[in-house]
């Protein structure tokens, strides 16, 4: 018999007991630790960012251009010419955000999206201004390949030089908006990430606010069940306004989307009126292009009214050092 | 040639086709951009290649409508193919064959040793697959191709579709999605060139979810499983295309010459045997269950087997399927009474199940059914995820059919890209501005100047008041108004005085639907921002592809603009 047999024994048996303490300090110690980490699931936490695109005022210069002409490159030029040139808005450090209207799968004639001209020109304005990168990019409604296909405006502004974002669930950040009526909601990570935002609406009409325009345009910037903002849409588009403060609006009115808005279809509701307004005040441009292609009461809209009430613009376009160009 | 050489030769065939077919099965897709802002967008690949050259296709829809629709007719040369060559198309070309033959290579439990020589056995059973191919094409001579489901093509596209690509797409997403919120800093920009590139070729801009696609995706890895037991279960025993070529071949010129004088019976010849034909000497070769796979000329070690061109069979050769009579009148009356007893369900036919609603361009349901092959391409190719399998929207027969699910995904007045890749017609192909219509134009004095077209109307939308906000709450909304694609839009809005919980007046636009400009494209069902069961959502009230189900009567006058 091997003598060494019982103490082998005894030693495998300690090993045991030993192995069987540590596994079960183990199991306790992560028990309570995991135990210790509970709490009530809440959804990822938001953002909390505001920023002011915009640039000082300058006394010698225009707060709004209107340009009328037949050539949409032209009219960008001189009007952006006209308010200072780009260089006023952007440097080399600035990364841009075009934000044109890239909502419906529709091409450029039906003017429910705007002008890829307009687009594409700004692109080259604010690369020429050298500008450290030019994004473009919209949260479509509809398929939003489609959409950027579609309406002319991917093509176009890649030619440019701007790098184009399709609006994927994963380049979305949740934000605390801080509205009266908005609060948490994904926002683009193109418009978070600029240093600079430029607004290129298309002017259309719309049943819910008379007409869609620059302000109206800030629902692209943000992702999430948008359908529930009409609810309260006029205090929806002056939150979005209040969060988004452009450095420029550009309101692309070369073609105008009288009726069928803002969706449009077919040729039948655009009229040409070869125009393209800009400003730095973003409620000027709404208030001037609701008087001019709809006549409406100005005073009495109220995503207007609540606008001017917060002080993000002046619904009293006259007061504005306006010039208006025959380009 | 030698035998090793043939069986590099093939596998190069399978390996060539299959990503062939992968690389056209992923480009069955919205093509990313739109040449010209007026043009149609169209798929810029010949994504129907394989389907189209099909002609089990051919024959079952040939069969069911007396035509062969489109580019059917490419299924001819393979045809003759098969009446030269026998099965070569199993073993060299077939997409699903190629995945069977991979996965029926694999180590397996169940297939070692001996048991693997005796799998690879002829067996009685393998005739069962010519009872399929003779229920499939009775039931396609009386009018449904509900049996084409089972066509390999229809079955592997349908699978990679719905299940495998969109599973292949999440998991990718989900890890790139990952890797792009570490807190990487610069190094970031690897994850963003992955995931360009991963966009540019496999990922799809969004993740579809498919109705079934569990079903689906479970039922295609149960028949790749079943390769683990018999080599190619599915090509020996169900593949109604392989029994048809196995038909056609009885006159193929490919004959196996066995050189029984240099045979010493190792039994190599039938370890890889892929058709469970009986290529070794002293059996009788099966010539119309040979895939023509060249591993029993590869493995022979004596060089006692060797393909011959000629129209003479080798001895110990059966150059047609054994069929028993008894079997054969059985499926012919099979075949026969599944239909009416398929068609005497409550399906389409009586009831009319609202949720039928078909995609843009197809033909009425008696056509549909004598077309559709549930291939799944239009399930697809739909950029908006729209159309689905149908469970029994259709009756038990419409199984796996399209279906419009306007919740998940509504149809794109701009888009016939389904139109285009349907290989049978089913969805019948269509032009944008077939599909949206045009407007009857209108003099002054009120007479028509151009009579209009109308457009494609796939159903109608209704409202459910009870859960619409400016209808039962109260609250301003208009967002089915706002996304109404059609010009004059179809939802039109009627300013109301109502009465909220505190007894405050006001006005809020409540929606109506205009059913003669309504195309029941479900767009309006899509946004409407009350989720789950929506206040606007459309049926196949109206479509244009029945005569019957309609709800309006045609009106002299066409609708004007307002």
């Amino acid at each position: 018999m091997n003598p060494r047999a019982p103490d082998d024994a005894r030693r495998q048996f300690l090993l045991r007991v030993l192995r069987i303490g540590a596994a079960s300090a183990g199991t306790i110690g992560l028990g309570a630790y995991l135990g210790g980490r509970s709490r009530r699931p809440e959804e990822g936490t938001a953002l909390s960012v505001s920023r002011d695109h915009g640039v000082a005022a300058n006394a010698s210069l225009p707060e709004m251009v209107v340009a009328q002409g037949p050539s949409p490159q032209l009219l960008v030029q001189k009007a952006i010419e006209d308010i200072g040139g780009m260089s006023r808005f952007v440097s080399s450090v600035d990364t841009v955000l075009i934000k044109p209207n890239i909502a419906w799968d529709r091409s450029p004639e039906e003017a429910a999206t705007t002008s890829p001209e307009v687009v594409a020109e700004l692109v080259r304005l604010c690369r020429a201004a050298g500008a450290r990168s030019v994004i473009v990019s919209d949260v479509s409604c509809n398929d939003a390949e489609s959409c950027f296909g579609r309406s002319g405006i991917g093509d176009a502004a890649r030619a440019a030089g701007a790098e184009v974002v399709l609006p994927h669930a994963r380049y979305m950040r949740e934000v605390d908006l801080k509205g009266g009526t908005l609060g948490v909601w994904p926002v683009l990570e193109a418009f978070l990430d600029a240093t600079k935002v430029i607004n290129v609406p298309i002017a259309k009409q719309h049943s819910l606010t008379g007409a869609t325009l620059g302000m109206k345009n800030w629902y692209g910037i943000i992702g999430g069940n948008r359908s529930r903002l009409h609810q309260r849409i006029h205090e929806s588009i002056v939150d979005l306004a209040a969060f988004a403060r452009p450095t420029l609006t550009v309101l692309d009115a070369t073609r105008v989307l009288m009726r069928n808005g803002p969706t449009g279809g077919g040729v039948d509701n655009v009229e040409r009126r070869d125009t393209l307004i800009v400003s730095t005040d973003q409620v000027a441009v709404d208030a001037y292009a609701a008087k001019a292609y709809w006549n409406l009461d100005v005073p009495r809209l109220r995503f207007l009214r609540l606008a001017e009430e917060r002080g993000l613009g002046r619904t009293d376009f006259a007061s504005l050092r306006t010039h208006v160009l025959k380009v | 040639m030698r035998g090793t050489t043939l069986r590099r030769l093939r596998l190069a065939s399978q390996v060539t086709f299959f990503l062939l077919f992968v690389f056209l099965l992923i480009r069955t897709e919205f093509p990313g951009s739109v040449r010209s802002a007026g043009a149609d967008v169209r798929v810029p690949y010949p994504v129907g290649l394989f389907l189209e050259t099909d002609p089990l296709v051919a024959l079952g829809t040939a069969l069911s409508t007396g035509t062969l629709y489109r580019h059917l007719l490419w299924a001819v040369p393979f045809v003759l193919l098969a009446l030269i060559v026998g099965r070569a198309f199993c073993g060299w070309m077939c997409p699903l064959g190629s995945m069977h033959h991979f996965v029926g290579s694999m180590k397996s439990e169940k297939k070692r040793g001996l048991k693997l020589l005796e799998s690879n056995r002829y067996k009685r059973w393998q005739s069962a697959k010519y009872y399929v191919l003779t229920v499939v094409l009775v039931m396609a001579l009386l009018g449904s191709v509900a049996g084409l489901l089972l066509d390999p093509l229809s079955f592997l596209i349908r699978s990679m579709a719905t299940a495998v690509l969109p599973v292949l797409n999440y998991a990718l997403r989900a890890s790139t999605d990952w890797a792009y919120h570490l807190p990487l800093g610069p190094a970031r920009i690897g994850v963003t060139g992955a995931t360009t590139v991963l966009n540019a070729t496999v990922l799809s801009f969004r993740q579809p979810h498919f109705h079934q696609a569990l079903a689906l995706g479970l039922l295609f890895a149960f028949v790749l499983a079943l390769n683990l037991r018999v080599t190619r279960f599915w090509c020996r025993a169900i593949c109604p295309l392989g029994a048809m070529l196995g038909v056609v071949s009885r006159w193929s010129l490919v004959q196996l010459q066995k050189h029984e004088g240099k045979c010493n019976d190792c039994k190599r010849c039938e370890l890889h045997c892929q058709g469970g034909d009986d290529p070794i000497p002293g059996a009788t070769w099966r010539k119309a269950e040979c895939h023509l796979c060249m591993n029993c000329l590869g493995d022979c070690p004596e060089g006692g087997l060797s393909f011959t061109w000629s129209s003479r069979p080798g001895k110990q050769t059966r150059e047609t399927p054994q069929l028993q009579r008894r079997a054969v009148v059985t499926s012919l009356v099979a075949g026969a009474a599944a239909l009416p007893l398929l068609r005497t369900g409550p399906g389409v036919k009586a009831a009319g199940d609202p949720l039928l609603i078909r995609p843009p361009g197809s033909v009425d349901e008696e056509h549909f059914l004598a077309r559709c092959i549930r291939c799944g391409d239009c399930m697809k190719v739909c950029p908006n995820n729209a159309i689905h399998p149908a469970l029994f929207e259709a009756g038990v027969e419409g199984l796996w059919s399209p279906v419009l699910v306007p919740r998940i995904g509504y149809c794109e007045p701009n888009c016939t890209l389904c139109t285009q890749v349907c290989p049978t017609g089913a969805i019948w192909e269509m032009t944008v501005a077939e599909k949206i219509g045009t407007p009857a134009k209108i003099a002054p004095d009120g007479s028509v100047e151009r009579a209009g077209r109308e457009p494609n109307r796939i159903g109608t939308a209704f409202y459910d008041r009870g859960r619409c906000l400016p209808w039962a709450m109260a609250i301003e909304c208009i967002v089915c108004e706002e996304w109404c694609p059609t010009s004059p839009k179809a939802i039109y809005l009627l300013p109301t005085q109502v009465t909220d919980a505190t007894g405050q007046t006001k006005t809020v636009r409540q929606p109506y639907v205009e059913p003669r400009r309504c195309t029941g494209c479900g767009a309006c069902e899509f946004a409407c921002p009350i989720k789950g069961r929506p206040a606007v959502y459309v049926t196949s009230a109206g479509e244009s592809r029945s005569r019957t189900n309609q709800f309006l009567l045609p009106e002299n006058q066409p609708l004007t603009r307002s």
